[in-house]
């Protein structure tokens, strides 16, 4: 064994912190914990057998070289875990550069896009225009998803700055439905938000929660199910009432808690175990909507656990979700 | 006329910025590494500065310190025009003496024009 080597993985907050892990689930912590235990051990079964054994030297030996092998043991598997540490550090900065170097092409098609659209280059017959509104949106959606994995990329390898400060809940909460206008309008769709008076701050990040909130009523609008035909819409004329959403801001306790419910797909009972995981998307929502990379829920609940908070929902199919957040004040 | 350096090494921008700010009415002198940007910006006395950060020869930050540095180019505001969009970045290239930090892909063309008109006015 390699004195040098073993006293540097000795080294655990480092090495912790190299990964981004707590004590408790960092190998490094552990092996030392155990590596601790063993010696006490042995010590302890040497002061028992000096006293009460006729050869402790013979029983101290074979209480040894037990914790040596143990010992052995705990250094392999503790590599072994720093191997898989590495591998899933290598994979998060793999995605980082990648989305890197997709953003570049990604801006020169954009704005070329864009510069034929502008007529600047010469007049466009209307077919092409719709052509190059295709183009347009699809780059788009590829800049999002690129986004989004660049966010993924820094939370993994915990590079997600946050730049915390004093900030109203509900002027972010109105800024972004302000700023979702637009599409709730095409949509079709009422956002309506009721808050509680005299709100106290929040210390959190304002762009990290605005994203959050971002995600969330994206999700509550866009899967709110498109009427199939004329015919069904006027068969079912409730239909037109319950396209809302309904955003909650109230005090609970030491916490302010958001609260968003959409009339949309709902989630399946066998899927809603999953909702937050990386790039998991339902089956039911694929039916309504192709778009979407499955990272927005991850995002959201990385972002309000690092910023002290929870997240959460209920959500029945057909009927539709509720999702909520605290940030403590 | 005002003039323009553009100091970018992806020659699909040098033609989309090219064609939109000389239809702007600029005209625009472009620099496919840092090092002839450096260059240019000496001889050619430009209103205004397009700066790239990952660039070929002479790295971003380091045309934008010693653009600072010189007595004839420090009064050209930069705009620093990249992909890169950690505050670390954005911070350093404020702290060198950029004008504006944008971040290409949450620009479209139209509005990064709107910046460039307005740091010329």
């Amino acid at each position: 064994m390699k004195p040098r080597k073993t006293l540097s993985q000795l080294n655990v907050l480092a090495q912790c912190k190299r990964y981004n892990l707590s004590l408790w689930q960092c190998p490094h912590f552990l092996f030392l914990l155990m590596g601790v235990i063993i010696i006490g051990s042995a010590l302890a079964t040497y002061a028992i057998g000096n006293r009460y054994v006729e050869d402790p030297e013979t029983v101290t030996l074979i209480v040894l070289s037990v914790a040596a092998i143990l010992f052995t043991l705990a250094v392999i598997i503790t590599q072994s875990f720093e191997r898989l540490a590495e591998a899933n550090r290598m994979k998060s900065e793999f995605i980082s550069v990648v989305s890197h170097q997709l953003r570049t092409p990604l801006s020169n098609l954009n704005w070329a896009i864009e510069l034929m659209m502008s007529g600047r280059l010469g007049k466009i017959e209307k077919k092409q225009t719709e052509y190059f509104k295709v183009l347009k949106e699809n780059s788009n959606r590829m800049g999002e998803l690129v986004k989004d994995l660049l966010i993924v990329s820094r939370i993994e390898t915990a590079r997600l700055p946050l730049k915390k400060k004093e900030i109203s809940l509900e002027d972010l909460v109105r800024k972004v439905i302000m700023e979702f206008g637009p599409f709730t309008k095409a949509s079709n769709v009422r956002v309506e938000l009721k808050v509680q008076e005299n709100l106290p701050k929040v210390s959190a990040d304002p762009s990290q929660i605005q994203l959050v909130i971002q995600n969330l009523l994206d999700n509550a609008i866009r899967y709110i199910p498109v009427l199939q035909s004329p015919e069904t819409d006027r068969s079912r004329t409730d239909e037109k009432e319950k396209r809302e959403v309904e955003i909650k801001l109230e005090q609970k306790k030491n916490n302010l808690y958001f609260e968003i419910k959409d009339t949309g797909a709902g989630i399946p009972k066998e899927d809603q175990k999953y909702i937050f995981q990386k790039f998991f998307r339902s089956e039911n929502i694929m039916r309504y909507q192709t778009q979407g990379s499955g990272l927005g829920l991850y995002i959201a609940k990385s972002i309000i656990e690092q910023s002290g908070g929870e997240i959460g929902f209920k959500s029945q199919e057909g009927i539709g979700s509720t999702f909520w957040f605290t940030l403590p004040i | 006329m005002k003039t323009i350096l553009f100091i970018e090494d992806e020659s699909a921008l040098q033609k989309t910025f090219g064609e939109i700010l000389k239809q702007e009415g600029y005209k625009v002198i472009p620099a496919l590494d840092g090092e002839i940007g450096l260059r240019l910006a000496k001889t050619e006395n430009p209103d205004l500065i397009l700066l790239d950060l990952i660039l070929p020869k002479v790295h971003g930050f380091e045309v934008l310190k010693q653009l600072k540095a010189d007595a004839e180019t420090k009064d050209i505001p930069v705009i620093v025009l990249t992909n890169l969009e950690g505050i670390k970045d954005v911070d350093k290239a404020i702290e060198l003496g950029a004008k504006t930090y944008l971040v290409k892909a949450n620009y479209s063309l139209e509005e990064v024009v709107e910046k460039i008109k307005k740091a010329l006015q």
